[in-house]
């Protein structure tokens, strides 16, 4: 059942990415049927009633799966409750008289555009690298030419399910990119097609990864915010991938 | 009361250019018919590629690696952002991997007749031809599609289908096949044959001697706007669901890019067939941004129903079973809830308006899985539904494992869009609209899981292959340069156009007035249309408007991220193009798929086509603001199906 809840809104304004920010504060009733992004919404209505600038957030579907939105919720990228993107959290998740402070993905590598917008094109710079198998339109064999086990088809989309909203590398004390990175990896080297470019992509996409995020301590933070719970078994095969590509004979490589 | 006859054509003939010949050998022909680009010319071509979702993502890809210079545009951060990335539940495709009788032939008649036979023939045979390539690109890409114990791809039975021909993944399907097309295309960017540019919006296309030399875009972060010229222009820009504010489309999805171009000349076609999806949450309060969709395979389980009396107040478990009304499978018998999505939808609506709608606000019906979970266990609903249930446990607070889910309808795809010929060229030369922002092949309602298809055939099979016939009489043609008087007049209407919002300085802002023209349309070009209906927003739409563009508050500086600004241009097409709505809607006198107009339905209360007289594509042509279009008509012959009436007693 709904209810109202009167919540103090403690929210990062920056005009720009060489300006520097501040917090704004504002107090908020809202229902708690509302999602979190409504209740900014509101705010944002009522901001714009009395004159001044609505804040600067990005979110687009709405339903968790676009990774598009994202903010830090009193410390927590994506806020308090597991598994679940910022565009799915709803106010029930808050308590009559909280102070909720809201700031953006916190990272070197995400630089802040304004207010909670952020710049994460490393991460389609990381893609770019190597995060694709190399088949041109129509050059494809029969999808049922090569039979993929089943364990290993729901493994590989158990990485597939990342939405790259960056809240791993906002959650890591490192701003590490690991657990990204890894999804892409994994869900690759896990399928037979992946195979040919396995070594190179693993190479490739380390070092992109490496120019932009921090190193890897497994803290473990990423998982516990990544909306998709993806493994952190990830970034150990992607560990132990990028090694045996250092040592691999690649014109050995298509050898059972 | 009497049909009015359509109004007639004027000079202007509509050229499908679909080519002569039986129907299964079209393509096929049609493909050693065209011209080629040599390998080595191909650079000398530039195509711009607006939109990266499904179809402008696998397009770029797929003209990228045939060697043409490609530039895309996104006004996301990212291509992968897309709203092609949260389709649910599968991509149909004649493969007949379960042996069940699927082959081209039927998906094309089953398309054609799920279109409510209003859409061209042509085109969905190739549609269906295709569908079998998809698949296997997308498996080749990695895209993680479920297997069964053997490692062979499986198939569902979808939407009522009585084959099994749709491939998922999950209940993610869209975004396993849009990382698919992301990957292919990174991988072009990575080779320097596609130009990527995200976070710029496309303001307006530009024409030269009536033919698309490029488009104008700002740039959504420093304001500039910037021109951009090429020897084609693709528009994959999407559908135009948020006109109803509320809606399961994305926050930003617009009608923009195919407003501008039909404002350049592109004709607009059959802008009244929507789709309003059956099984979505409920709003919960006025300020819901908007609504979510519950995959319509919970219909195989869950049971419709609304109290038998109006303004219930007891909880759905204090109601016994003889005060319910299961209206579903009370008035059909033989489909019951498993009806398709337009004729759930209304009997939705027609119970709600009746005053039996369930939930704080009566604003939907149960979906009631009791009934399933006594019978089957709790474990076994958990394996099939559990995502989803948790989805709507965590959006509404409900659980739906001990009370009914409440369901009610909302707009989800439109099967309108510009009009493009067989080539998917609109009738500007030179410009090309690809998924699901052309008209083609859905005709008055799309299937479920050919969403996905169509955007996929259209960017790697389709244009690819068209888009040379064309380019081939280009060659030696350089393109327009930029500093053209065609396009610097287009780029300074636009910077006035964004000073105008920013010095308008009313007290409303552009939500306001959106979630106003959304009701709007909702109320009168929804689920049910009348004359009288259309005629009101035919008067509100201009007033709501006229108010609009005089008190609209849009605040800040043009030259940095300003989402108000952004949004009020966006919200002025809607307004354009729900007016444009109610007319196609008014003048379409007859009922199919999506559109429903009350005064043609049979005395069952069906939809009542009238194939005589409005077999036929409605392709509205810009006039000027202050003029209204001009209505093209499109015949439509079906040779290779019967028509018949839809039936689900």
């Amino acid at each position: 059942m709904s209810d109202t809840i009167s919540v103090t809104i403690r929210v990062w304004r920056q005009d720009g990415p060489d300006t520097p920010g501040r917090f704004e504060t504002h107090p908020q009733q809202i229902t708690t049927d509302a999602s979190f992004l409504e209740m900014l919404d509101l705010l944002n209505e009522q901001l714009n009633d009395r004159g001044e600038e609505p804040i600067v957030f990005e979110s687009d579907c709405r339903e968790g799966i676009c990774g598009t939105c994202g903010v830090m919720i009193n410390g927590r990228a994506h806020g308090p409750q597991r598994a679940t993107a910022t565009c799915q959290l709803h106010m029930r998740e808050f308590a009559d008289g909280d102070e909720i402070v809201i700031e953006p993905f916190r990272a070197a590598g995400f630089p802040i555009i304004r207010d909670l917008a952020i710049d994460r094109s490393p991460l389609d710079h990381i893609i770019e690298s190597g995060g694709y198998i190399s088949v041109g339109s129509g050059a494809a064999p029969d999808a049922n030419l090569t039979p993929v086990p089943r364990e290993a088809a729901e493994r590989a989309f158990d990485a597939a399910a990342c939405i790259g909203c960056g809240a791993c590398v906002a959650a890591c004390p490192n701003s590490a990119a690991q657990l990204f990175t890894s999804a892409k990896v994994g869900h690759m080297a896990l399928l037979p097609q992946g195979q040919p470019e396995r070594w190179s992509r693993t190479e490739a996409m380390v070092e992109v990864m490496e120019s932009y995020f921090g190193p890897c301590t497994n803290h473990g933070e990423c998982h516990e915010a990544c909306p998709k719970e993806i493994s952190l078994d990830f970034i150990a095969y992607l560990n132990r991938d990028y090694v045996k590509a250092k040592v691999k004979n690649r014109a050995l490589s298509g050898q059972r | 009361m009497e049909p009015t006859p359509a109004s007639q054509p004027n000079s202007m003939v509509l050229d499908s250019q679909v080519p002569d010949g039986p129907i299964a050998d079209l393509w096929e022909n049609h493909k050693f018919s065209m011209n080629l680009v040599n390998p080595s010319n191909k650079r000398k071509f530039e195509v711009i590629v607006v939109g990266t979702g499904l179809a402008g993502a696998s397009a770029a890809a797929t003209l990228g690696e045939l060697g043409y210079r490609v530039k895309a545009f996104t006004f996301h951060d990212s291509p992968r952002r897309a709203h092609s990335i949260a389709a649910q539940g599968g991509i149909n495709a004649a493969k007949n991997y379960p042996n069940d009788g699927d082959s081209v032939h039927r998906l094309f008649y089953d398309t054609v007749k799920g279109g409510d036979y209003r859409s061209r023939e042509a085109n969905v045979h190739r549609l269906a031809e295709v569908s079998v390539n998809i698949i296997d690109q997308a498996t080749a890409q990695g895209v993680p599609f479920a297997r069964d114990y053997g490692g062979l791809l499986d198939n569902r039975s979808f939407g009522g289908a009585q084959v099994s021909r749709t491939f998922y993944a999950r209940g993610q399907t869209g975004q396993q096949l849009l990382l698919g097309a992301y990957s292919a295309l990174m991988r072009q960017v990575a080779a320097g044959t596609v130009e990527l540019h995200n976070r710029s919006e496309l303001l307006d296309v530009v024409l030269k001697d009536g033919r698309a030399c490029g488009i104008v875009t700002r740039d959504l972060l420093s304001g500039e706007v910037t021109p951009h010229s090429a020897h084609a222009v693709v528009l994959a820009t999407g559908g135009y669901g948020n006109v109803y504010f509320l809606s399961t489309n994305a926050m930003m999805c617009n009608v923009t890019a195919a407003w501008r171009a039909h404002r350049r000349g592109a004709l607009f076609a059959n802008p009244c067939y929507t789709q309003i999806h059956p099984t979505c949450i409920p709003a919960s309060d006025d300020f819901q941004s908007k609504l979510t969709l519950m995959s319509e395979s919970l219909r195989n389980d869950g049971r419709i129903w609304v109290p038998s009396t109006a303004d219930e107040s007891r909880q759905a478990g204090d109601i016994p079973e003889a005060e319910r009304d299961y209206y579903l499978e009370r008035k059909y018998p033989a489909f019951g809830n498993l009806v398709p999505r337009d004729v759930a939808s209304r009997n939705a609506k027609t119970v709600v308006d009746a005053g039996h709608g369930v939930g704080p606000l009566r604003n939907g019906v149960y979906l009631d899985f009791a009934a399933a979970i006594e019978r089957d266990g709790q474990d076994a609903i958990a394996a099939r539904y559990g995502n989803l249930f948790d989805m709507y446990q965590r959006i509404t607070g409900e659980n739906p494992y001990s009370s009914p889910m409440r369901i009610y309808p909302a707009s989800h795809y439109t099967m309108g869009g510009l009009w493009v010929d067989y080539h998917l060229m609109t009738n500007v030369p030179g410009m090309y609209a690809i998924g699901e922002a052309n008209f083609s092949d859905h005709g008055a309602n799309r299937l479920g899981a050919s969403a996905l298809m169509q955007g996929l055939a259209d960017g790697y099979f389709v244009l690819p292959y068209t888009i040379g016939d064309d380019l081939a009489g280009l060659l030696g043609d350089s393109v327009v340069p930029t500093d053209d008087p065609v396009f610097t007049s287009v780029v300074t209407g636009i910077e006035d156009e964004t000073s105008r919002w920013l010095s308008t300085n009313g007290s409303r802002s552009v939500d306001h007035f959106h979630r106003e023209l959304g009701r709007m349309v909702w109320d009168n070009i929804g689920m049910a249309r009348n004359e009288q209906g259309l005629r009101q927003a035919l008067s509100d739409i201009p007033a709501l408007r006229e108010e609009f563009h005089r008190d609209v508050r849009v605040l800040g500086s043009a030259d940095t991220l300003n989402q108000s600004l952004e949004k009020a241009g966006r919200v002025a097409d809607f307004f354009d193009l729900a007016e444009l709505m109610a007319r196609d809607a008014l003048e379409r006198e007859e009922s199919c798929g999506g559109h429903f107009r009350e005064e043609h339905q049979t005395t069952e209360g069906e939809a009542q086509r009238d194939d005589d007289n409005f077999s036929h594509v409605a392709a509205w042509e810009w006039n000027g603001p202050d003029t209204p279009q001009t209505r093209h008509v499109e015949e439509l012959t079906f040779d290779n199906v019967a028509l018949s009436q839809r039936s689900y007693k």
